[in-house]
């Protein structure tokens, strides 16, 4: 189907229901129960989940297939938001030219960058992704002001000419972002006893377009291209006696990861019309980086979990503060409930990278695959359980 | 001609701190083939080193003073530090005056432990394992330490004075003859400066003229045949760690009165010191500390408002250009040798 493998179509129609779903996957808990704190059904989080999960499919394209470690992927995200929010200043408040704008942008920009980069690989590549990221960070603060408008960052404003739309809605209100007039920001609410669910139109936009690019991931990976990266992972100098050039394909891989990244900051300025030059600070890029070894670099669905997880995590740890935990441990006695919450403290609330730091160390150390390493071993040590007292008995038997 | 002097004594103290930071990325490099992401969180835990050894000095109890009173009338309180009724008032004060240099006293066992902790409990086992693995360890590492200097210290910058003797400027170009308040240069850069050039003086006469120095570049050349001579380098190396991380956090100590530590200040010198190492070449000694003062300069001259009104914002982008520039034309760095990081 599609021209996937069996595995792939399955692999897929799982990922496109729980996209399509996660309005309810994510509302497990009713709306007045105290667990509600834990529920990621609305649509600010499910957005984010989605688009940082398009960022991270794009960056595995690079990392996990060819290797090539960039520190500096924020830089497409950063471009691609002030390239969709400057088509929503100048041209009209429709998110598609938005959105192919801030692609085309970021993938001319990954062009020049990897262009220059991609001349040298392993720790070098890493450092000139770096000063290349933080060069466009600097600028963006300083002599770009007139297109990034510095700190403040770019916004839409009433005065904006908006050759296509409106400059000022009837009531004199400011645009807002819609694809043919379904506003992005519009929610249906469902109330289903207990439970509310929202169902945003932005929300379901980010979720298609994430599913097409997961689409698109999956051809590659599965492609002779795909081949072709992974062939230059595990051995370039072999590639290049068998007479092929690696260059142009780790550049097509680069350029692609960085229009994925374009695209995902481009559905961002789309959420919220707002682009700030700190989207493309080094930081930013290391999150990418985490998102994708977190979930398991070099697998399909990892980059997209890993998003998912930190991003569901950022939320919901630095929501805990202390008066949650006391709730929790509400049972103990009470020096051992101080106790209990102030060995808590420092991991949750405002500690909440304390933990992400810890979690990544750990996963680098233990789990180099990633949870989606993680989960086969768990699923192999179940499968191999019974497999394994076949062979003791089997073994057994003919040495007696 | 006095511009450009001034110019160049304001690059001297980023640079030395850059050379100094860069010089231990380089020795860990070097000797056990890590590239270590944590290293600006050492360069800040000295930082805060200074900070912590400041609190301690000035821990203090209440006294009552009755030889002077609060506006109502009431025998004044005052907080006197231990160190004042240990040491007696003046020496005590003086004490907690020049708590910054003492630091150094202070932070040099703490950094050589945090470094050898670091390496046995973490490193060692990733000398095996590709560098992009080392770059994600020593990152993640690198967040911890920072998150944890965050819990403790809080997240706003901690001002912390140096001496009051060093304290203010001086003016530089009556010395060689200028017109007085043509170079004004504060005290406490000279000092860093000259801190930094005697540290890294240090450093290489220990790898030259002692045994255990040439011990260690033997082991830089060859580890296995060095190895095969009878010789522990792994807990040379080791020492070698500990070593790199004192001079960050030396750097940092000295540092913490010309920047008020915040617990991010690490992260910001560790991206501009890879591209530092990287211009010096990948493994060389000189070429970071080269590089170091090179970058530095560079970065003042560029901030000058002569070369901004021609060229707007060089001044942020500077260091990133150069290295662009030397990476694509210069593979190896200004003095990288052969064979080293070539994959």
């Amino acid at each position: 189907m599609l021209g996937l493998g069996k595995k792939d179509v399955t692999l897929f129609l799982i990922v496109a229901v729980l996209a399509l779903f996660a309005p309810f996957i994510l509302n497990p808990f009713p709306t007045d129960s105290g667990l509600a704190q834990f529920n990621a059904g609305y649509p600010d989080l499910m957005q984010r989940f989605v688009i940082f999960g398009i960022l991270a499919i794009g960056f595995n394209i690079l990392f996990g297939l060819t290797g090539y470690l960039s520190f500096g992927h924020a830089a497409f995200l950063g471009v691609g938001s002030y390239a969709a929010v400057w088509m929503f200043k100048l041209l009209s408040m429709n998110v598609i030219p938005a959105i192919l704008l801030s692609m085309i942008v970021a993938g001319l920009f990954a062009v020049v960058i990897g262009y220059v980069s991609l001349r040298r690989s392993g720790i070098y590549f890493s450092i000139l992704t770096l000063a290349f990221a933080q060069m466009s960070y600097n600028l963006a603060y300083s002599v770009l002001t007139p297109i990034t408008n510095g700190e403040t960052g770019l916004q839409i404003t009433l005065d904006d000419p908006r050759i296509l739309g409106v400059s000022a809605t009837a009531d004199g209100g400011i645009p807002v972002t819609n694809l043919f007039g379904m506003e992005m920001r519009s929610f249906e609410t469902l109330t289903l006893g207990p439970w509310e669910f929202q169902f945003s139109v932005g929300y379901y936009l980010a979720a298609i377009i994430m599913l097409i690019s997961f689409y698109v991931a999956i051809r590659i990976f599965r492609s002779p291209f795909g081949m072709m990266l992974r062939a230059i992972k595990s051995n370039q100098n072999r590639l290049y006696y068998t007479g092929l050039n690696a260059r142009p394909y780790t550049l097509a891989a680069f350029v692609i990861s960085g229009m994925y990244a374009g695209l995902a900051g481009g559905l961002l300025a789309c959420m919220d019309p707002l682009a700030g030059a700190e989207r493309m600070q080094w930081t930013a890029s290391g999150e990418v980086v985490l998102m994708t070894i977190l979930g398991g670099a070099g697998t399909l669905i990892g980059p997209v979990l890993g998003a998912g997880f930190i991003k569901y995590f950022e939320n919901i740890f630095s929501k805990i503060n202390d008066q949650v935990v006391h709730g929790w441990v509400s049972f103990l006695p009470d020096g051992l409930e101080d106790l209990v919450v102030g060995l808590i403290h420092p991991f949750v609330g405002k500690g909440w990278h304390l933990t992400l730091g810890l979690l990544f160390m750990l996963i680098v150390i233990f789990l180099p695959g990633g949870l989606v390493e993680g989960g086969q071993r768990i699923a192999r040590r179940l499968r191999r359980k019974p497999a394994k007292d076949d062979a003791k008995s089997a073994s057994t038997t003919p040495a007696e | 001609m006095d511009a450009i002097i001034l110019q160049i004594l304001n690059g001297l103290d980023k640079g030395s701190a850059y050379a100094l930071i860069a010089l231990g990325l380089t020795l860990i490099f070097g000797t056990l083939g890590v590239v270590n992401f944590a290293h600006g969180a050492l360069f800040m835990i000295g930082a805060f080193c200074a900070v912590t050894l400041n609190r301690l000095l000035t821990l203090s109890h209440q006294v009552v003073d009755e030889t002077r009173t609060d506006f109502l009338g009431n025998p004044l309180k005052v907080d006197v530090p231990y160190v004042q009724d240990l040491f007696g008032e003046s020496l005590g004060a003086s004490i907690i005056d020049w708590s910054v240099p003492l630091a150094i006293l202070f932070s040099i066992p703490v950094m050589i432990a945090i470094g050898v902790i670091m390496e046995r409990g973490l490193i060692k086992h990733f000398y095996k394992r590709p560098h992009a693995d080392q770059i994600l360890v020593t990152f993640g590492l690198a967040i911890v330490l920072q998150e944890v200097i965050k819990q403790i210290y809080g997240a706003n910058p901690i001002p912390t004075p140096a001496p009051d003797a060093f304290r203010g400027s001086f003016d530089f170009g009556v010395l060689l003859g200028f017109d007085p308040n043509a170079i004004i240069y504060p005290y406490w850069r000279l000092v860093y400066f000259a801190f930094a050039a005697v540290i890294i003086g240090a450093v290489f006469a220990f790898l030259q003229f002692t045994t255990f120095g040439m011990v260690v570049r033997a082991g830089m050349a060859d580890r296995e045949t060095v190895g095969l001579l009878g010789i522990n380098i792994d807990r040379r190396f080791t020492i070698m760690f500990g070593l790199a991380a004192a001079v960050a956090g030396l750097a940092g100590v000295m540092y913490a009165p010309i920047n008020s530590p915040n617990y991010h200040m690490g992260m910001d010198f560790l991206v501009l010191s890879f591209v530092v190492v990287v211009v010096g070449g990948m493994g060389s000694l000189p070429g970071a500390v080269l590089a170091g003062f090179l970058l530095g300069i560079l970065e003042s001259f560029a901030s000058m408002n002569e070369i901004k009104s021609i060229l707007p914002g060089i001044d942020q982008i500077i260091i990133y250009l150069v290295a662009i520039i030397i990476l694509l034309t210069r593979p190896r760095g200004l003095m990288g040798r052969k064979g080293v990081m070539e994959d």
